[in-house]
């Protein structure tokens, strides 16, 4: 019987941990429908936690010229989508997010995958023949194996 | 209620349902072709002999690969692929629904939409904006597909 509420104690620190662990990789899903549908057009939507603010600036700055096409937009559409990424992006709020590891306030990389925390988390799990696939043809092409990546949720690996 | 008026309500749902469904169908394309009739305006407003669109001219253009905008688009069947009934895939591993107006029937309701595209794919394709004609042409082959 003195047993019983250490036990319960134990039984929940447990739980405390393995829900920690099982929500490590989580985002907040896009919020803006207008962004999640303008920027899930042609690629899934990334969440803007994942870049610094100075990253999407270029980026959404540029847009006749993205990554090989043009992805114009008007005007209107740009300056709502570049207040979303501003107000989310890695190192917006108080504590920056887990994107700005290995970055610092001068560094905008223009790609996800070029991000030093992108790189950790991919390049010794990931073998180089899971990239070649067809049905992955792209390493932007996050839900090919995150399936719920466009919820946020990438704790699937 | 019996098993027959159960039976009954069933199909009529079914009936109301799919007649619905269907109904959309002719709305769309009559959206599709004031789009169309849209560019016959900007065309004829050009003054360059304007006769009218050709399906055949929008098959040409749609299977050319002019490569002669960025080097990651060749040409629209890069991304298309060469049948307008086929699933195409995006350079980033997303599906691109069909082109064939007969397949993804509510593709061309929304001008901004189909404006948008021209502009984004022409650029990309081939390395200008479409004229009037080309997107008349383009949309009246998709029309028949």
């Amino acid at each position: 019987m003195p047993l019983y509420p250490v036990t319960i104690i134990a039984v929940a620190m447990v739980l405390m941990v393995s829900t920690a662990v099982r929500a490590d990789e989580r985002y907040t899903p896009i919020q803006d429908s207008v962004v999640a549908e303008e920027c899930g057009a042609c690629h899934m939507a990334f969440q803007p936690q994942m870049l610094p603010e100075k990253s999407w600036q270029k980026i959404i700055g540029d847009l006749s010229n993205h990554f090989g096409e043009d992805a114009s937009l008007d005007p209107e559409t740009v300056t709502r989508i570049e207040k979303y990424h501003r107000d989310n992006a890695a190192d917006s709020g108080w504590l920056s997010g887990k994107f700005m590891r290995g970055l610092n306030k001068t560094s905008a990389p223009l790609r996800i995958t070029a991000t030093p925390y992108w790189v950790r988390e991919h390049n010794e799990e990931v073998p180089e023949r899971a990239w070649r696939d067809p049905k992955v043809k792209s390493k932007a092409n996050c839900t090919a194996c995150h399936r719920r990546a466009n919820q946020g949720d990438y704790d699937d690996d | 209620m019996s098993f027959f008026a159960i039976a009954r309500l069933l199909i009529v749902a079914a009936v109301a349902g799919g007649s619905a469904w269907s109904a959309n169908g002719p709305a769309n394309a009559a959206m599709m072709q004031d789009n169309i009739e849209r560019y016959r305006v900007e065309a004829k407003a050009l003054g360059q002999g304007f006769e009218a669109f050709s399906a055949e001219r929008g098959r040409i253009l749609f299977s050319s690969s002019p490569a002669a905008g960025k080097p990651d688009t060749p040409s629209c069947t890069a991304c298309h692929t060469t049948d307008p009934a086929g699933v195409g895939q995006t350079r980033a591993g997303k599906e691109i629904a069909p082109m064939a107006l007969s397949r993804t029937p509510d593709r061309y309701i929304d001008v901004k939409k189909i404006e948008k595209w021209f502009r984004r794919n022409c650029n990309s394709v081939l390395g200008r904006e479409c004229t009037p004609l080309e997107k008349g042409d383009f949309l009246t082959f998709m029309a028949s597909q």
